[in-house]
């Protein structure tokens, strides 16, 4: 079987991370990284990117429209 | 129904301002991340969140704990935010994948052509990153965090959602497939392109800097 170029190793990055790469394709996706040092930086760097990405703050509801809800809540259940 | 579901419903029927304040503050960041998948600005999005609770309460004696209280009010959320985009004529393509989504997330031009003694093979290693970058608390991590923010509003929009809900909220890929309606390979799609993005985005910034 072919090796996997670095192009093609980056593009099945996520289906690894994800667990869906099957055996065959896992092993030689392993393989690769364990000859490839910039293959294997990248997939470094993308697990940090996942750290970084969990700490990134997201959009809620305002303040007010929160308190209107727990108002609504007051008034219909009780 | 199970355990802390059952708990959580009793105490919401029983008037426990409590335990509405904490679902509504836990639940409203990734509803409000997925409505805005269905209509058109935030706004609307922050209204179908707000009209999705008030039928949570209202309908809350009726819930017969078939499903999960969660799974059962983000049902609500997609209706309503799905009903709200057909009025604002919102379409997003969520079952297809676009012709620019299909190619390659990362620039080819960064990898050997034909022609080169190793074709497909990195021109130059991607420069090492400072290890600050992952180390929370840090200067760099804050940088790099509010970069990575800013990625996130460039993204096309079904890539953020995906990668919002995946990675920056933690929802598995079952949830995301199941709440957008989007099988498994198109959410890897969207979500491989948008994470090859984040990447690429603190890459430059750690480069540039
Ligand atoms: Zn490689």
């Amino acid at each position: 079987m072919a090796d996997l170029p670095c192009r093609q190793v980056v593009e099945v990055i996520t289906s690894y991370l994800e667990g869906s790469l099957g055996w065959r394709e896992r092993r030689r996706f392993e393989k690769h990284l364990r000859g490839c040092d910039a293959c294997s930086r990248y997939l470094e760097q993308m697990r940090a990117t996942l750290d970084v990405l969990g700490t990134v703050p997201v959009d809620t509801l305002s303040p007010e429209a929160q308190s209107t809800l727990l108002e609504a809540f007051r008034d219909l259940r009780h | 129904m199970a355990g802390d579901a059952g708990e959580l419903v009793a105490a919401l029927r029983a008037g426990d301002e409590a335990a509405f304040a904490r679902i509504v503050q836990d639940w409203s960041r990734p509803m409000l991340t997925l409505a805005r998948g269905f209509v058109s600005t935030q706004a609307s999005a922050e209204e179908v969140v707000q009209e999705t609770w008030l039928a949570v309460l209202k309908g809350i004696d009726r819930f017969e704990g078939r499903s999960s209280l969660r799974t059962w009010v983000f049902r609500i959320l997609v209706n309503t935010a799905k009903s709200r985009g057909v009025k604002e004529h919102r379409t997003l393509p969520w079952s297809s994948i676009a012709g620019d989504e299909a190619g390659p997330g990362l620039d080819p031009a960064l990898f050997q052509s034909a022609g080169e003694p190793y074709p497909g093979h990195w021109r130059a290693a991607p420069s090492a990153w400072p290890e600050e970058v992952a180390v929370e608390g840090s200067v760099l991590a804050g940088e790099v965090r509010r970069e990575l923010a800013s990625v996130l509003e460039t993204l096309p929009d079904r890539q953020r959602i995906v990668l919002t809900l995946r990675d920056v909220l933690g929802h598995s890929s079952e949830e995301v497939c199941e709440l957008l309606g989007i099988s498994q390979a198109n959410q890897r799609v969207l979500l491989h392109r948008a994470r090859t993005a984040a990447r690429a985005g603190i890459a430059a910034y750690v480069e540039g800097s």
